[in-house]
């Protein structure tokens, strides 16, 4: 799967073009596929299987990642940024990014240790005391290298670990693009329309532009979704669980679920083995939110691949759930058929 | 060595792993580099790294300098196997554990293990714990592991590293990484080391990359009683400018090597190392240390009859994080002002070493 290389891509809202360049590259040559783009950036791709299909059937993944934004240079040379979609600072505190189109390394330093006093130790950092550091002695000569507008990406490298894990950032939602592609390039009778939307961090907006276009009869955004079983938490508190495939929505801050799709989605797990679980949870949206009120409404659910730490430079997923998604969206793509 | 030379030697000393009291790694990797420009070359029964080098004297009383630097790093050590596979862990040297969170890390069980920090999610934080900051207890590492694998690989004590390789900057002739801290004080001697290689010099010189610093200057204990050096330089990291930082906390990278001053260093030393600087064209910066700044020689200056010591320091962002920061140039011109003092130094300036 796709997964390892769309993770390493920089996307941030607002600049999903590397992302979008990478899937074109892989749908070259795949002659059941035709593609376009929109003016917002979205990349719509149909598959046209032998089957004609009795629906349209749209599924959505987004390119776009969480990260930060240049707001201001310093005299010091440092940069003022302020974070694109849902960023807990405390998580940018000593990492590494990447800024610009040209991946100029940058890192996010605080204060060391020893040069804070005792109260200063107990707070968290706050994002106003953070700063991108790429080098530069000065503002001129960090002018040469970023301007403001300027988006840095997180710069962790995706890598298998563990007992079939990966760790990399983006995975919100590279995993559900790399879903899609694994639909898209089978050969199969198949047809349906999948759209790599943008800007789904900062409030959804591809996706609204994408089934406007696409005019679908359903809809299923494949998603990324947090998963907390991990120390700490309470069972009932985790949304998801990794390992137990993938995770189904009721309902969100953006939707609720049409319970036939839910039902359909259910019944092709069921039908195929394939696991799947329950989003325990209501809180945070997807594109399907989007989708679902797009021109006279459309049927619309959530398909997602449990995920921990989400919206950090390192996330975590099992290929297993990679899969299973994978499998468990065909299974519905065929009984819908 | 040449520029490029001093960048791959700083870039392989960051990525090495030697977190305090587990430095073989490091030792190997320094070893291969001060192996070239010594002539012996050894490990103590503590872990110090020792390269010597005899100097010429002709025929006068021999006398040795002792350059050493620290060879280990901060990290941290597993202290729990949790329920869902996870592991609780504590730091080894002065971390700071808001850093932590969403840090890629390298657990040393029976192989070599990739994890990553986590921390309970930022959705499920009541108000009064977002306002409270990390402790190692809210933290853990996760391998991807159940309990039963993580079991099989993982003992209580392992070690834990940051993967947090090196990265050069394209701005200010800088880079940044993990361990920088010390790793470029032991660069800086290999780089003086490279410098005396064809080079004349009275002084018979050690080159100590000492164990322990990082949890109370421990190796450079045992490294000064055993090698009785007639004088001794430290070579460290001091911090650099960065937001929120004013002087005399820091100091300029880019702005050279810094001497310090106080009661831990010999005024005759650092007035040397001054002047070498000046007559070399050395830009150097000063810092005054009224106490001890927690280097290798606070130890080293109470050894034995007591040795007389200066400390060098490179100036260094955002010390004991992943993503610490130095200027190749302070780095490159802190090796050669070593190498410039060690060959200005002559029989009568240690014999003077006693009364000033």
């Amino acid at each position: 799967m796709f997964l390892e290389k769309l993770s390493n891509l920089p996307g941030v809202s607002g600049d999903e073009g590397a992302v979008r360049e990478a899937i074109i590259e892989i749908l070259q040559g795949h002659p059941q596929l035709e593609w376009r783009t929109d003016t917002t950036g979205n990349l719509l791709v149909r598959k046209n299987g032998s089957s004609s299909p009795s629906r349209r059937v749209m599924l959505a993944a987004h390119m776009d990642e969480v990260g930060l934004i240049i707001v201001s240079i310093e005299k010091s040379g440092h940069l003022k940024f302020k974070s694109v979609g849902g960023i807990d600072s405390r998580v940018l505190v000593s990492k590494r990014v990447r800024v610009g189109r040209e991946g100029i390394p940058g890192v996010i330093g605080v204060k060391a240790i020893h040069l804070q006093k005792p109260d200063e130790r107990k707070k968290p950092f706050k994002e106003d005391q953070l700063y991108i550091d790429i080098g530069a002695k000065n503002k001129e000569e960090a002018e040469k290298h970023v301007s403001i507008g300027s988006y840095a990406a997180f710069d962790t490298e995706c890598l298998s670990f563990g007992e079939g894990c990966f760790r990399g950032k983006a995975f919100d939602d590279r995993a559900g693009c790399a879903v899609l592609l694994e639909l898209l390039r089978e050969k199969n009778s198949l047809s349906f329309d999948a759209a790599f939307t943008v800007q789904e961090e900062v409030g959804l907006r591809g996706a609204r532009v994408a089934s406007y276009t696409l005019r679908p009869q359903l809809a299923l955004a494949v998603e990324a979704t947090a998963a907390a079983d991990t120390p700490d938490t309470k069972k009932e508190q985790s949304a998801a669980v990794l390992g137990k495939g993938p995770a189904l929505s009721f309902m969100d801050r953006t939707l609720i679920v049409d319970r036939g799709i839910l039902q359909s989605l259910i019944e092709a797990g069921e039908r195929t083995q394939v696991p799947f679980q329950f989003r325990r949870a209501t809180a945070g949206g997807t594109d399907a939110g989007a989708i679902a009120l797009s021109r006279e409404g459309v049927k619309a659910g959530v398909v997602a691949v449990p995920c921990r730490y989400i919206h950090s430079p390192c996330s975590v997923l099992k290929e297993s759930d990679l899969q299973d998604t994978v499998s468990l969206v065909r299974a519905w793509l065929e009984a819908i058929a | 060595m040449n520029a490029e030379e001093i960048k791959e030697l700083i870039m392989e000393l960051s990525r090495t792993v030697g977190i305090s009291g587990s430095e073989d790694e490091a030792a190997a990797a320094v070893s291969g580099y001060l192996e070239r420009y010594t002539s012996q070359i050894w490990r103590d029964r503590l872990g110090n790294l020792i390269a010597f080098k005899g100097g010429q004297n002709d025929g006068a009383e021999p006398f040795s300098l002792a350059l050493v630097a620290h060879l280990d790093e901060i990290g941290a050590m597993v202290t729990r196997i949790e329920e869902g596979g996870a592991l609780r862990f504590t730091g080894v040297g002065g971390i700071d554990p808001r850093i932590l969170p969403g840090q890629p890390v390298q657990v040393h069980g029976k192989t070599v293990l990739k994890g990553v920090i986590g921390a309970k999610a930022p959705h499920l934080l009541t108000v009064k714990e977002r306002r409270e900051e990390l402790k190692f207890e809210d933290l853990f590492i996760d391998l991807g592991l159940s309990r039963e694998q993580a079991e099989m690989q993982v003992r209580i004590g392992d070690l834990v590293s940051f993967d947090a390789p090196p990265v050069a900057m394209v701005a200010g002739n800088s880079l940044a990484g993990k361990s920088l801290d010390n790793r470029a004080g032991v660069a800086a001697l290999v780089i003086c080391a490279a410098e005396l290689a064809a080079v004349c010099h009275r002084a018979n010189l050690y080159f100590v990359a000492s164990v322990q610093e990082e949890v109370g200057l421990r190796g450079a204990i045992t490294a000064a009683y055993g090698l009785v050096p007639d004088l001794a330089v430290a070579i460290d990291v001091t911090h650099g400018e960065a937001p929120g930082l004013a002087p005399p906390d820091v100091f300029e990278l880019g702005g050279g090597p810094v001497i310090s001053v106080g009661p831990n260093y010999h005024p005759a030393l650092t007035r040397r190392l001054e002047e070498v600087a000046s007559a070399d064209r050395f830009a150097v910066q000063r810092e005054a240390d009224p106490a001890s700044p927690g280097t290798d020689a606070w130890v080293i200056q109470v050894s034995r009859e007591g040795i007389p010591c200066a400390l060098l320091s490179i100036p260094l962002r955002y010390m004991h994080t992943t993503v610490e920061m130095l200027n190749l140039d302070d780095l490159t011109n802190t090796g050669r002002l070593l190498a410039s003092f060690a060959r200005s130094l002559d029989r009568p300036f240690v014999e003077g070493l006693a009364c000033f």
